[in-house]
Formats: structure tokens, sequence, C-alpha cells
């Protein structure tokens, strides 16, 4: 047993329903006990699908448990062939259904459907929602596909996008205009917007793209060895990752390597000198692992960051994520469980975080910005404007949503010279986030007034810190003049300055900080 | 002041043939009782022994809640846990364990079965038996069942509250015990009208902290202020307490004739109910009168949920001029839900369980103008056309009683009234 308040994924069933949905003229008969049909409001209201996911649920109740529930199922599959019409079905179980061991499988194999019934195999007690979506849809594949002869002009299939997906809506066109610049086109897309129809012409490509490995892979590696198609291994996300990925197709292809630059930004803005600032910015970087592992390159190499930390939720991806963090010389961190990922972020303390839904709550907690990069995310993050992460748009995307949430460039600088300016002070933060203008604190304001009255009381206490997790220094003691001159350090910076100087002072034994410790730490860790 | 309600129908509901389906249920289990539960009572951990899905339907259904620290969470089952039970049990303690030394606030724990708990029966019983015993008297370790295989949504607090009363004290004060956990502020406007009709003495289950003195005992009558709480009714009963059938007090209808019946049972005149409760009376009715313009005459659907429906029908149709079409309700209490029932006119189809197939097919023949449901149908239903209002938000808005009369009636205009402000396909 392991207790969890949140988690990174859902049960595999759940990557099961991503690719249904994704999907047209499949249906998904699921054997689950009434409650677990909670999963549709994932697409109605998250993705805001203006359908119902294309699922019937069984809802066994505990009076049906015995033999009535394989009776049930049967009953189910029938009506909902008959209601349907779909051209294939997916059958399978639910954690308890799994426990009740009906075998849907099997029982539908023997109903005589006229159209294919395929039957997951999802282990809900050890596996988890990407592994279901990757396992559905390689056995849609592995049933549907066949080999035929290839289209007369180049296409390539495009492999992994699916409901629920991380911008997989938009990242489809832009890698089909990718492909379009060097005549490509698109054969089949799935299992996003395809039919089971559609799966059976997937063998006519010359070759697959793998958008989203934690959700193709094993349909690409599957079609390699059956179909003969080799697959991309670059994931066009970034500038360097595209033009990889246009070298790589070309490889694939003979084509010549055409990428069209014309509406590309991203290099420039960041080679603005109204960027420099962006130099060296520290930044923590969490998700799925292709996302993670796309955005420490952009980090590093188009947006001069320093990757102080990394890692991912997703077991599947743990070698190539423990690689990377080789490769950028920090520990990777390969877990699921949030609190670990929150305390690596304390203990990093960066400047930037780039996480899924979670890690923008434990920047909220920290006083660290954050931009989403990863699923799991929230409502906000399907939005309705085209807002792609691959290709070249996706660059200009995310040079935007990355530096949002940064205090610009000048104010930076305005907070560090004025630091203890009464209107543009720190507690007041980014100037273009919500949040009503917080006063500076009149005790912090007037040095006299502090010794009468006490401080001032800080505008909003941040939530209690539950991940457990205490810094060894906390014996050391400030000297007040030390702690006021700690304040006069600008925010995003305070945390690590307060850690390094505890340190510095730990290390030599010193149970008092004083506003000397506090520069000669500032000198030492400076070097 | 004169009686304005409207006088009731010739023939009610509580006679009217009842359709019975079984078919797919779109509806929550019992584990989502939890997220309201938590706020509530302030001292309490609600452990769901699970699996993933459980931890992941929580999550999803507590939207941004989860990250405020929240009092519950998912012992999640792993292969191991299914191979040898006794372990389970050891594991559960050591989990247990774990929780109760990092969160020393928690005084009661809240051990909550799930359909894979109750599958492979782990006796969740014996280890909050255990677990009580451990912890005694600092932490006190309940259990209930929220599964899915035996609980549709707010049955989940009925199985909460009814693992709660064989607990509480005896107790043979003449009390008024009020069952069902409410917003604090219509708590508070619950108890402020009590006291002043003359009731002081009222215990509320379930209490904000575990330190409060809640008994129970022959001279003790309770008035439910939700129509779910039909096993709590019965373990209440169990103890010697007397139930006070009544409307739900949804409504200024329901809450004026739920007072009315309170009062009756404590044997307190009517003219002192009626100098109390005049004033909010009439602003109750002020404030519904500017929702029921929009809502007069306009045909209304329930699909099952959370066993409102039917408390909530009575109100929409009888003070906001609404035409109920079918009420859809996961369950039927009759003993509690007959006050309404004789309330609500004959006429719509009621219905008891779920096959959502058939249901739609029923809804969309229908053509309502507002059809209340789920999350996974609202929007697919609004892309149809139809004008939806999600059922869950009734669960936690605060919705009880006079001063949020209003507020209720307006959850139900609001669709309607955006619907006709949104000026979407005028295109060319």
């Amino acid at each position: 047993m392991k207790l969890s308040v949140w988690t990174y994924e859902g049960p595999p069933h759940v990557g099961a329903l991503r690719v249904a949905t994704a999907m047209t003229g499949l249906h998904y008969v699921l054997h689950a006990p009434q409650g677990d049909t909670y999963a549709d409001l994932l697409f109605t209201m998250i993705e805001r699908r203006d359908h119902r996911p294309p699922v019937t649920y069984t809802t066994f109740q505990a009076r049906d448990l015995g033999a009535d529930t394989a009776n049930l199922f049967r009953t189910a599959c029938e009506a909902a062939y008959d209601r349907f019409q779909p051209q294939a079905m997916i059958v399978g179980a639910s954690c308890t259904a799994e426990l009740i061991q009906d075998d849907p499988g099997g029982m539908a194999e023997t109903m005589g459907m006229p159209i294919p019934i395929i039957p997951l195999e999802l282990p809900s007690y050890q596996r988890k929602e990407n592994f279901g979506a990757d396992e559905t849809f390689f056995q849609l594949v592995r049933r549907l596909a066949a080999p035929m002869a290839r289209t007369d002009t180049i296409t390539a299939n495009l492999i992994g996008p699916t409901a629920l997906g991380f911008r997989h809506r938009d990242d489809i066109p832009e890698v089909t205009a990718l492909l379009e610049g060097m005549g490509i086109t698109v054969n089949v897309c799935a299992p996003y917007g395809a039919s089971p129809a559609d799966l059976t012409r997937l063998g006519a490509a010359h070759f697959n793209v793998l958008m989203y490995p934690e959700t193709g892979e094993a349909a690409c590696r599957w079609m390699e060895r059956e179909l003969g198609q080799p697959f991309t291994t670059t994931v066009p996300i970034g500038v360097g990752a595209t033009r990889d990925f246009v070298a790589e197709v070309a490889r694939i292809t003979g084509l010549e390597a055409r990428l069209d630059e014309s509406r590309l930004r991203l290099p420039w803005y960041s080679a603005s000198v109204d960027s420099t600032y962006l130099t060296g910015k520290r930044v923590f970087i969490f998700g799925d692992g292709t996302h993670v592992a796309a955005a420490a390159r952009i980090a590093r190499d188009e947006m001069g960051f320093e990757v102080v930390g990394l890692g991912c939720y997703n077991r599947e991806m743990a070698r190539k994520i423990r690689a990377l963090g080789k490769e950028f010389g920090v520990d990777a961190l390969i877990s699921d469980d949030h609190l670990d990922v929150e305390a690596a972020i304390a203990e990093a303390a960066p400047e930037l975080i780039l996480g899924t839904q979670m890690e923008r709550h434990t920047g909220k907690r920290l006083g660290i910005p954050c931009a989403v990069i990863s699923a799991p995310m929230h409502v906000q993050d399907f939005p309705a404007r085209y807002s792609p992460q691959m290709g070249l748009e996706g660059a200009n995307v995310i040079f935007d949503t990355w530096v949002h949430p940064l205090v610009m460039g000048l104010e930076e600088h305005l907070l560090t010279m004025f630091r203890e300016d009464f209107e543009f002070h720190d507690d007041a933060g980014p100037s273009h986030h919500g949040g009503a203008h917080v006063p500076r604190p009149a005790a912090a304001a007037d040095p006299a007034a502090a010794e009468e009255g006490g401080p001032a009381p800080r505008p909003s206490a941040a939530p209690r810190d539950i991940s457990g997790q205490k810094t060894d220094a906390g014996d050391v003691i400030w000297l007040s003049e030390a702690e006021r001159e700690l304040r006069k350090i600008p925010f995003f910076v305070r945390g690590k300055a307060k850690r390094n100087t505890e340190a510095f002072a730990h290390e030599r034994g010193l149970g008092e900080i004083s506003v000397d410790t506090l520069y000669e730490a500032k000198a030492h860790y400076a070097r | 002041m004169t009686d304005q309600s409207p006088t009731p129908p010739a023939i009610g509901c509580s006679n009217a043939p009842v359709l019975k389906e079984r078919g797919q249920h779109e509806v929550f289990c019992g584990l989502t009782g939890i997220i309201w539960l938590h706020r509530k009572m302030q001292d309490a951990f609600f452990l769901v022994v699970g699996s993933r899905t459980c931890a992941h339907l929580l999550q999803s259904a507590a939207g941004v809640m989860i990250f405020a620290e929240p009092r519950f969470g998912t012992a999640i089952l792993e292969e191991g846990d299914l191979a040898g039970l006794a372990d389970a049990q050891d594991e559960l303690e050591r989990e247990v364990d774990r929780l109760l030394a990092r969160r020393s606030d928690i005084r009661q724990l809240f051990l909550v079965g799930s359909c894979p708990s109750e599958v492979i029966k782990l006796d969740l019983s014996r280890a909050a038996e255990r677990l009580s015993a451990r912890h005694a008297p600092k932490v006190r370790v309940l259990n209930y069942s929220g599964s899915g295989i035996e609980t549709t949504f707010t049955e989940g607090e009925d199985a909460c509250l009814a693992a709660m009363v064989p607990a509480l004290p005896a107790t043979d004060d003449r009390q008024l015990m009020m069952v069902g956990a409410l917003p604090d502020v219509a708590e508070d406007q619950a108890l402020d009208l009590l006291a002043r009709i003359g009731i002081n003495n009222v215990a509320v289950l379930p209490a904000r902290h575990a330190d409060a003195q809640v008994g129970v005992g022959p001279n003790t009558s309770f008035a439910l202020t939700q129509p779910f709480l039909g096993g709590t009714h019965s373990a209440l009963e169990r103890r010697g307490a007397r139930h006070v059938p009544a409307p739900f007090p949804f409504g200024e209808e329901g809450t004026t004739a739920w007072l009315r019946a309170v009062a009756r049972d404590f044997g307190i005149d009517q003219s002192r109910v009626d100098a109390v409760i005049d004033a909010p009376r009439a602003r109750a009715r002020k404030a519904v009168a500017k929702a029921a313009e929009t809502l007069s005459g306009k045909k209304l659907f329930f699909f099952p949920d959370s066993q409102m429906e039917i408390p909530l029908a009575r109100f929409l149709t009888r003070e906001c001029g609404m035409q109920a079409v079918e009420v859809g309700t996961p369950y039927i209490h009759k003993a509690l839900v007959t006050p309404d029932m004789e309330l609500l006119a004959q006429g719509p189809i009621i219905a008891e369980g779920q096959d959502v197939e058939k249901q739609l097919d029923r809804c969309r023949a229908a053509r309502p103008d507002l059809t209340v449901c789920g999350l996974g149908l609202a929007n697919p239903l609004e892309a149809e056309g139809m004008t939806t209002k999600w059922a869950i938000e009734l669960v936690f808005t605060p919705v009880h009683f006079y001063e949020q009369a209003g507020d209720l009636a307006g959850l139900f205009s609001r669709p309607l009234h955006r619907r006709d402000r949104l000026k979407l396909e005028a295109a060319e």
C-alpha cells in the first residue's frame, strides 16, 4: 500500500479511454462498477469535448456480484453494439472488475459480433494511464493494421496523439505543416481523429512520425517490425529539435531537408538584448519524460537558462531521463510522489519551474514562478487559441509561455536598485500578474516604527509546508541586522541566498549570522 | 402574516408509480462525499483503501481543492496487497501510523472502503478496531464504505454518519439533533432560527470537531436536512431517537414546513414560530420571485445524482412555477421523502436508478427547457442545444433555508439566462 493524495497518472483504463475518445467509430465496453463513470468528465469538462466519450460502463453493483456480472457484461456489449454500430470495439476491465475475473475479452470473443473485438489486458495494480494508452493503441494497431502497398507519393503516419494530451490538438497541424514543407503528406493520424477503418490503412505510409513516445511507441515498434516502417525518434519540440527532426525525416525519406523558418521568432527574441537577463536563470523541469527532455534542451540551448534539476513521473522514461540528468550534471528525479518533487524543488531553489499542474501549485506554495509544459493539466491548458508545442510556432509559444511568469528585466533591476522603495518593493510581486498592489509594510519602510510596533503582518501567509522537509541548518540564528539585510535581496533569489548563508554558517560551526556572514557567504558562493 | 404558500396538490406523487431502471449509471460513487465531509469535520482524516482509480476520482472531483493540504488520501492497493490479505492489515497499520505521526492534529480517522477493498473482502472494521485500540484515546478510528458497488454519490455521507452513530455517547437530554453536513453559514442560520423559536439544545451531526459532545438517546428528536440519509436515519432510530418527518428545507416553503414540524415536535406554539419566521420568509419569497420570472413555465428534467432531486423538484415546481417532466433519482427512501412527494403534484415520471442511454432518449424526446445532470452529460447535451444545470454544484453550494432560497433558484435560472444573453450564432 502507498498513501497518495495526488497522482500524476490515472489508472490504465483511463489511458484506454483516452485512445477510444480520440478515435471515431470505436466503442469501449468497460467492465466497471458504478462510479467509474467519473472519468467521462475529464473529457467533457477538462478537454471540453462536446460528445460523451464512446464508452459503455457495465456499472455492476454489490447485488450483482457473483454469476450475474458476466451476464451484465454480455448485455452491455450487445446494447452498445446495437446502439452505436461501431466499426470495432475494445473491451476490458477496470481495477475492480480485474479482481472478479470475468474475463471480458474471452466473453466478448464468444459473442459472435460482426466487428473486430479487441480485448485489453491492463494490469491496474501495476501500471498506469500512459501504459494504458500505449498498450490499447498497440493492440488496436496489431489487430487492424496489415502490410500493404505503399502510397505512390511519400506519406507518413502521425502516431501517438490522444484525447486529454498536452496540446496534442495543435501539435498535429504543426507537424503536418513540417512534413508538407518537405512534400510529404499525412497518411493517417492516430489515434487522434482516426477510425478503425483508418487504422487498416496504416501500412500504406512510408514511415511513422512518433509524436509522443509515451502513447505511441509500442505501436511504432510493432509497425517497424511487421510493416517495415521506420519511425522518427526526434520529438520536434524546440528549434533545435525541430531542425533535427527535419533532418531525420530527410534521412529516412531521401528527400531534401526543407524548413521554412520565416515565421520562427524564438531565436531572435532570445538573442535580443531584452533577453540578456534570462542568462543563467535557474530552472527546474518536471513532467512526462518526452516534454522534460525537450524542455531541458530548449532551456539550456535556446533560452540560456541553467537547468538545476529535472525529472519525470513516468517510469517508462526513467532510463532516458537519468541519462539526460547526467548530461546536464544533475541527479534526475524519477518519482510519482509530488511531495518528493516539492522537496527537490525546495532544495534546488530555482527561479523558474517548468512542470505540470501540480508543480504550478508547488510553485505557488514556494513563491516560485511556474509554466506548464506537460500533462497532467487543468482546463486552462486546453486553450481555445492555437498553441502547439511542436514545430516552429510551438517554439514561439514556448518562448512566450516561459518568459511570462518571470519578473521582467528592467523590473528586476529596479527591484535591486530600489529595494527599499516604498511603492516598488518585492512584496508587490511582478507587475503584470494578478492581485492588488500591496503597500510596503510601514514597519519595513520606517525602521524606527519597527522598533516600536514590530513588523507589520505579511499580506498573506503561504500554505503550511507539508513536505516534511526541514533545512538542517535551521538551528542557526539570524541576527536582526542580518535578517533586515536579507530582506533587501530581491525575493526571487532570497531563498537561495538564505539557504547558502545558512549552509555556509553551518559548515563553519557558526551559531549566528551577522551581516558580515551574509556577505562572506555571498563572496564564497560567487567564486 | 397570512400564509401565502401554494396549496398542496390534490394528488401528490407519494403513491405515483416509480419507473425502476437498471443499466449504465452515470453517477459518482460514495467516495466523493469525502470532498465536503472533510471540510465540515475539521479534525478528521479520510483514508480511502482502494486503487489508483479511487485516488484519481478524488483528485478529479476535488478539482483544485486537493492542493490546500487536504485531509484525505488513498492507500493505493498494490499487486502484493492482493496476494496476501494478512499482510494488507499490517500494511494498512503501517500507513496509518505514518500518517498519524505526520498529522498530529487528526482526531478522527475514517477508513473508507472502496470497490476493490470490498471485493477482496478486506476487513476494514477489524482494522478500525485494532487501530482505535492502538491510537486511543487521542484518535478514534471508524470505517464505512464509499464504494461504487454499494453507494451512489451522497450516500457516502450517509454511510459515514451512520458509522458515527453507534459510537455517540448516550444522553437522556431532551434535544434536537440536526443531521446532515451543511455549509457553516447555513448551519449557523438554522441554529439561530431554532434558538429564536425556543429550541436551544441542538446537537449537529456531523459536528465540526471531534470533542463537540454530541449524544443521542430516547429523548432525542432528529430532523434531517438532507434526503439521502436513510442509513443514518435507521441507525439513529436504533439508538432510540425519534425522526421528525418534514419536507426538506429547500426554498421558503420547505424551510417553513421543516421548522414548523420541528417546533410541533417540541410543543412550541405556532404563533411564536410565525413571529420569528415572518421576516425571513418574506425575504426568501422576494429573492425567489426574481429567478422565478425566468423559470416559470419552463420544463424541467432531472437525471439521478444526489437524491436531492425530489425535494428540489418540489421547490422548483411550487415556488418557481416550473413544470417537471421527469424526476430521476438514484434511490428513493420513502420514509424520508414522502412529505416532499405529497407536495409534488402528480405528472412527472418518477424514476429510480438509471439506464443512461434510455434516459437520454427520453430527455431528447421531451426537449426540456432545463436539464439537471452530471458533468459527464452536461457539455454533450449543451452541444445538442439543450440547456443544462450541472447537479454537483447543488451539493457544494449553500442552498438550504431561507437566506439561500434565492441563490438556490438562481442556480437554475442562470443557465437559462446565459442562453438568452449569448448571441453566438449571429454570424452575418
